[in-house]
This record gives structure tokens, sequence and C-alpha cells, in this order.
């Protein structure tokens, strides 16, 4: 899976072939052609933007123009092995519904996300006492998508509370993949397989 | 490009869903490509209320370009160079099909009126025994806009095994109570006008033009949208400086309906316009399946779709596919869909936007994948 961005990478590397994946916020559908094309995976997608969905049929795939916190209802209980949520629960305005959603759709799920509590984060809030503008978090507060900044022990917790399952975690600094230890500390960014 | 039509006459009587079977059935049709050795390289292309089987190439008739010629042909999204592109004049049209201004082979008269009430599965089925009778069993993709999309789901719900591929466009599973009633204001304007005589005018005459314009004004309106037609005419004045305050064409507006009304007179047919309005107002295609959508595509999971809807199109609006696409979703077809933006109405299917070029040419694909 040369290519993908790391996120995508790791959640491609533990998708066994043939599974059936709804990729959530697909984009222009790389993760799906990668598993379609390097896993034999039957690979949906559901995608906001139109553009980007124009791109990904124009690949041959089946995606969706959708928004994932309006048009998930429409999919049945059960329909996929995995549903995959790159980098988008942080934009949303219920996160904690969409992770329900989620793991409704499919038997398990991936989730990733950028974590604000990583060092960076914190010392741009508390030495220089403004919102930080990072390499995963580019834009300003008034124009950035994320409207809920999440860090990786707000998410464990709202896991804990929601009684779901952490099947595996993985962190990442610099696309490189770093230890568990101190991860909401060290990590610029997480993926989760919940079941 | 062969410009002659192309002509089956159904060897069987063809059975129809208002009971009953019509003998003799023909079916004009238009071809283009070669249809390789494997015979699964075709396209079935299903033309809209008023439009016939010229797809590419300049029309016999007319001498301009066929209603789809920016669509398909050489190097274009449905590539004549790797498709067998077919498509066949609908049952009850005016244009090669058997319809109302035919003969009825039993009594040599004219059909007119007493032809049978037909719908969208009935063209379909008359399709089917075409494409039988061509020794075509499965299609690479059944492609269509508005009533053609009409006719691709059906095919897609009741032929699943012979369809590949559904592309569907600015379409509807159903025609809604809005649809009803502006088919209901063309076929109103039709029977009022008392040339129609009760259907019985002579369809190589004027007939009843002024009912059938008016129809095909009423009808216009709808394939447009407010803002195209603001930015077309506004209320821009049609010749002149000021209003004549009386009743002649004064804004630009009635001068370009006027004229696609009558413009319209010299290529359709009254009758047949009331057969095929009848034919989409009768479609639900949930219906039969106590008005769960979803289980009119049961058997269709196999079958690849892709949806097409455009921003500004309020005849067939964006949520009717979304309403599609719900339904495929709940039996797990592969299915993709797309809002596409567009300032041109329903009629956005048929012109220059290059981003359904994109989709078009992405979901076909290429012959034999």
């Amino acid at each position: 899976m040369i290519g993908l961005r790391p996120d995508l990478a790791i959640i491609a590397a533990q998708i066994a072939s043939g599974s059936r994946i709804l990729d959530v916020g697909c984009g222009d559908g790389t993760l799906m052609a990668a598993l379609r094309d390097e896993r034999g995976c039957d690979a949906r997608g559901l995608e906001l933007d139109p553009t980007n969905v124009a791109a990904a049929v124009a690949r041959g795939l089946s995606v969706v123009q959708g928004d994932c916190e309006a048009d998930l209802s429409d999919y049945p209980d059960g329909s996929f092995d995995y549903a995959v949520l790159s980098q988008t629960l942080q934009t949303t305005a219920r996160p904690d519904l969409l992770l329900d959603q989620l793991l409704r759709i499919g038997t398990r799920a991936f989730v990733s996300f950028p974590n604000f509590a990583h060092w960076r984060v914190r010392l741009s809030l508390l030495w220089g006492g403004r919102m930080p503008v990072t390499r995963l978090l580019p834009l300003a507060w008034y124009e950035t998508p994320n409207i809920h900044h999440v860090t990786i022990d707000d998410f464990r917790a709202l896991l804990g509370a929601r009684g779901i399952r952490i099947d595996g975690a993985w962190f990442l600094s610099g696309d490189k993949q770093t230890s568990a230890a101190a991860a909401n500390f060290r990590a610029e960014h997480a993926v989760f397989l919940l079941g | 490009m062969p410009a002659t039509p192309l002509l089956l006459r159904l060897s069987q009587p063809l059975s129809l869903d208002g009971g009953g079977t019509l003998p003799d059935a023909q079916i004009a049709y238009q071809s283009y490509g070669v249809l390789n050795a494997a015979r699964d390289n075709a396209i079935l292309v299903c033309h809209a209320l008023t439009g016939d089987h010229y797809l590419a190439g300049p029309h016999p008739v007319t001498g301009k370009a066929g209603w789809w010629d920016r669509m398909v042909g050489l190097g274009k999204p449905i590539d004549t160079d790797r498709f067998h592109v077919i498509c066949a004049n609908v049952l009850g049209s005016c244009m090669g099909s058997t319809g109302p201004a035919s003969i009825d082979s039993e009594n040599g008269e004219r059909w007119g009126m007493r032809f049978p009430v037909i719908t969208i599965g009935d063209m379909v089925r008359a399709q089917a025994a075409l494409l039988d009778a061509l020794g075509i069993d499965r299609l690479h993709a059944v492609v269509g806009g508005s009533m053609g999309g009409m006719q691709a789901l059906v095919w897609a719900a009741h032929y699943p095994e012979r369809v590949a591929r559904a592309l569907v466009i600015a379409s509807a599973a159903r025609h809604s109570a809005q649809n009803i009633a502006f088919h209901e204001v063309g076929r109103q304007a039709i029977m009022a006008d008392p040339a129609w005589a009760q259907g019985d005018y002579d369809p190589a005459g004027p007939g009843p033009a002024k009912g059938l314009a008016v129809a095909r004004m009423a009808a216009h309106i709808t394939y447009l949208s407010e803002e195209g037609l603001t930015a077309k005419f506004g209320r821009q004045l049609q010749n002149r400086d000021a209003k004549t305050f009386g009743f002649d064409a004064d804004f630009q507006v009635e001068s370009y309906l006027r004229h696609q009304g009558l413009a319209f007179t010299d290529r359709f047919d009254a009758n047949s316009y009331l057969y095929i309005t009848r034919a989409m107002d009768y479609f639900d295609l949930a219906e039969e399946h106590g008005g769960r959508l979803a289980d009119a595509f049961a058997g269709s999971a196999a079958v690849r779709f892709c949806l097409v809807s455009f921003s500004s199109d309020w005849l067939y609006p964006t949520a009717e596919s979304r309403r599609i696409v719900h339904a495929l979703n709940a039996v797990g077809a592969p299915t993709s869909f797309v809002e596409i933006d567009s300032p041109f109405g329903h009629d956005a299917f048929l012109l220059d936007v290059p981003a359904l070029d994109a989709v078009v040419a992405g979901f076909i694909g290429r012959s034999g994948t």
C-alpha cells in the first residue's frame, strides 16, 4: 500500500482480503481503490464533496455523495465488515452519534483523528495563548472545519462511557508510528479500531 | 454511422401491463459502433419523452446533430470505438416505433385513441424483445436521462441478469403529484383543442397543433430553472423598446416559449404525447411492491448503479435520486450517486456539463470490465 497517507496505510494493513468496507468521507477514493485492487475488498464510499465523488466514480468506485451525519441512517445494520472514518470525526456536529452509526453499520470501525493534546499543540496554547496552527491543524480557529477538537484521552473516555470496545490503537508522530506510552502527549495522530 | 432507421417487427405479440397484448409491434432503432465477438460490449441508451433513436451523428430528417451527440461517439464519454451503442424509439412514440399514429394491422385503421395505454414497463419489454432479436443477452450498461432513466431503472429491476450497470440521470422511481399535475395541464390543452377530435385527426395534417404547442410550453418551463430563465431572458422585451399594453409576446421569454411550442408541433404527434405522458404518470417502481422501493431491487444487488441529479432540477429533484440510493443501499447494490452543480435545470443532462461527462465516462469504463 505504497503512497497511502500514514493513517490510511495503517488501516489498510489491518483489513483482511475480501472484506466489505464502507469508507465514510472517502475523498477521491484512494483507500478504497487500494483495498479493491490489492485486497479484493468490496469497498463503498460516502463523500460530501461532489468533485471528489466524480473523481472516485471515474476510478470505477461506488461512492455516494452525502453527509455522514445525515445519510448513514440509510445503511442497514451490519452491512459492512468495517466502517472507516479517517480525519473526519473532529469535523462533525455530534461525533458520539456518528460513532454509534459506524458501529451499527460496520461490525468494526476504524476511526482516525488528529490529537489535540500533542505536545506542540499544548505548547502553542500554553506559551502563545492562541489556538494552535500546526502541520495537522493548519487552519486558524475561524476557518478550520475541525469544530470538535479531541484528544486521545478524551476519545478513550467517550468510548468507555459508551461501552465501545477498543480492538486496536496506533499512534503517529511525524508520519511514523510511535509507542502507545504517553501517546496523548507524543502522538500527533491516532488510529483506533473499535468493536 | 448509419443514418437509415433500422426496424424490427416483433415476432410475438407484446404483452402489456394494462392487460392484453399488442400485435405486430414495430421497433425503430439505431446502433453505433461494432458489437464484439463476445457480444458483451453493448450499451442500451433510453431516450426521454419526445426523443428518438438518433443519438449521435447527423439526424437524417432534421440534419441536426443527434440528441446526445455530445455524449455518444468516437472518443466521447460513451465511446463508440469500444461500445456497441443501441437506442430504440419507445413504444407509443411517433418517431418510427408503433404508437397511436400507427396502423392497426387487424383492421387496417389508424390506432388513434384505441391504442392501448402503455407503461414504462411495456417500453422496456419491447426493448428486451429487440435485444433478444439482436442476440444480445446482457448489456454492459443501460443508460438514460429523465424518462430514459425510468426505463434504465426498470431494466435493472425487472431484468437484473441482463444488465451489468445502470446509469440513471435526472430521473425518479415514480412520478410525483407535481409531475402528474404538469402533464395533466398538457394533456388537457391537447384535448381542449377542437382539432384533436377525440384523437381522430389526420396525423399528416396540423392536428391539434395549438393544444400541443401549449402542452409543450408548459412542459418546457419544467425543464428549465428559474435561475436559467432569469439569466437567459430576465424581463427583457422582444424586439421592442416598450411594453405594448396588449397581448403580443412582449417579453423575450414569451416569444421563446411560443417558438418552442410551435417548433414541437412540427415533429411530434399529439396522441403520442398523451400516451407517453400517461406512461410516465403511471410509473411508480415501488407500487408493485407495496410501496417498498427496496423490494423492487431485491434481485438487483449484482447490478452496479450510478445516479446523477442536477442541483437546479426541480422536475426530478435530488431527493428523488436519494430515495433510489436509499433503496439500493438497503439491498447492498454497489451504488454511486452525485448531485452535479448546474444552473440549467432538468435539461442539464442534454447540455454541456463537463462534470457529467467525467462521471459517465468513469462509470461506463471500458468494455469487458
